[in-house]
């Protein structure tokens, strides 16, 4: 019984990193209908921004997100005002195409820096604490931390969403882009801070990422499909469904990992079937019309 | 013609891909003057707009706002220059409520004689339903929001592209009864219209637009029906 309890729980603490993987994703195609193929690379890419970070400085991961962050929200800026503004139009097809050719830029410029070896950040003791809830039954304090701070960061971008003027501008600009503009809001800069504040999320995404476990230039595909996972399972444009969609990923695979180590990532692709195929709008859907 | 215009429109030539849509118009505003822009479906009412407005393409010369060329400007440069679109269709942003659409509208921050306040002093229907969304009003009062949106960016001049399509007549003359208010502030008006009666009455010239070009123009109380007519159907 408490075995079960440890996985269930184990599943719901990295769920809390696939919110983060989807959440970015989520805002961008909310804000600007622009689907990220590079996104999981992106991940990639500010977790080694991250490892040259910690060792050129000599801080550890955690500290290294003050640096990270702003960082990638700078790269995220230039990104959309250099290249992904110039593909956004009427076809959906242009920015999948550039992004894409993104991610393989990306994949192989790591590739030729960092070279394929696994690499890891070094978090140091938290890495290995634990606490007990009751008799059997631990919480690591590095996934505890991580489920906290992805909490706290759905909980931001839904404030900074639906308090801030800059959320009304994102929501105005995603509803109507050539109103938008009539009101003063100059589309190519609303979209660049939505990139920024995307890859901001991002990097913390990658950090806890690199912590957690091995990571290399390849594997940013794989987050790429967990984030769109837990997007759609969670129903598109909520984010409190994003946060839900990647708890259930998260369960399903440690659940399927459980039952035998082989079957982790195919029990999340099948729990994500089944959701698309009985609740295809997603969990918590919201109703945009 | 003593005051320099407000907004010059000169040789004006606007183009949808290789659509011609005007044809060397010219026109202009005085500082707070009403001027009514009539004409026949296609006739270039819209295009004129969109075109001041910065959403369509333009030489810089052809439009001149407040001494500035400003023809080709981006929408949102045009906009934070004092020039306001209340577009057609309404263009209300559907998950945004009420008073987050009008904020939308005020967040240029320029000064001026509107806010929240005067607002909802001037559409009273609007204050109590600030927190709805902006979807769940009936036509006239979404109308209603639309112009205060417009009139929360302070502008100088308010393009008005055709406020009574889809609204019954009762509701259209409620929302014409406003006009003089805003008026009253000293802003310059441009209000292209189908309804011709509404149009003449609200404002003190006319321009009459047939196939992308200038067919009649006078003040509002000089111009005969039948001159309309003919400028109108190009007969």
């Amino acid at each position: 019984m408490t075995d079960w309890i440890n996985v269930i729980l184990q599943g719901i603490l990295v769920g809390g990193l696939y919110a983060m993987f989807a959440a970015g994703l989520s805002l961008i195609f909310g804000v600007m209908r622009l689907v990220n193929i590079a996104h999981g690379d992106l991940i990639v890419l500010a977790a080694y921004v991250a490892l040259v970070t910690t060792e050129t400085l000599g801080v550890g991961p955690l500290v290294s997100l003050i640096i990270v962050v702003p960082l990638m929200a700078a790269i995220g800026y230039l990104l959309q005002r250099a290249v992904l503004n110039r593909t956004l139009g009427e076809d959906l097809l242009p920015p999948l195409l550039v992004t894409f050719g993104l991610s393989v830029i990306i994949q192989n410029g790591l590739l030729t820096l960092f070279t394929a070896d696994d690499r890891k950040l070094d978090a140091g003791h938290i890495e290995v604490a634990t606490y007990r809830l009751f008799d059997g039954v631990y919480i690591g304090a590095l996934p505890l931390l991580q489920f906290v701070v992805a909490i706290a960061v759905i909980a931001a971008l839904q404030f900074i969403f639906y308090r801030t003027a800059l959320g009304r501008a994102f929501r105005a600009t995603a509803d109507n882009p050539a109103v938008a503009r009539l009101m003063g809001l100059d589309n190519r800069h609303v979209f660049a801070l939505a990139m920024a504040l995307s890859l901001a999320v991002v990097a913390i995404a990658g950090v806890f990422l690199a912590i957690r476990a091995n990571f290399d230039p390849s594997i940013g595909p794989a987050r790429l499909i967990f984030g769109f996972e837990a997007v759609i399972i969670g129903g598109l444009g909520s984010l409190w469904g994003t946060f839900a969609g990647g708890l259930v990923l998260g369960v399903a695979q440690a659940v399927g990992a459980h039952i035998n180590p082989g079957w982790q990532i195919l029990a999340g692709h099948v729990a994500f079937l089944v959701i698309l195929a009985v609740r295809p709008e997603g969990l918590f859907p919201r109703i945009r019309t | 013609m003593s005051e320099a215009p407000l907004l010059a429109v000169g040789d004006l030539d606007a183009f949808y891909g290789d659509f011609q849509a005007l044809f060397g118009l010219s026109m202009e505003v005085r500082p707070g003057e009403a001027i009514a822009v009539i004409g026949a479906n296609g006739a270039g009412k819209s295009t004129l707009l969109k075109t001041i407005a910065g959403l369509l393409p333009a030489r810089p010369e052809a439009i001149v706002f407040g001494g500035t060329p400003i023809g080709g400007m981006p929408a949102h440069a045009v906009a934070a220059r004092g020039i306001a679109l209340v577009p057609e269709g309404r263009g209300l942003f559907s998950s945004l409520s009420v008073e987050e659409n009008l904020m939308i509208g005020g967040q240029l921050n320029r000064s001026g004689p509107w806010n929240l306040q005067r607002i909802y002093q001037l559409f009273p229907g609007l204050a109590e339903r600030r927190h709805l969304p902006s979807t769940a009003l009936s036509g006239g009062q979404q109308q209603m929001v639309a112009i205060a949106r417009g009139l929360m960016s302070n502008p100088k001049l308010l393009l008005c592209d055709e406020i009574s399509l889809g609204l019954a007549p009762i509701v259209v003359r409620e929302i014409y009864a406003r006009l003089p208010a805003i008026l009253a502030e000293g802003i310059s008006l441009i209000l292209v219209e189908q309804d011709v009666v509404q149009a003449l009455k609200a404002t003190q010239r006319v321009y009459c637009l047939q196939e992308g070009r200038v067919a009649l123009t006078g003040a509002a109380k000089d111009l005969t029906h039948e001159a309309i007519a003919a400028a109108y159907f190009g007969v």
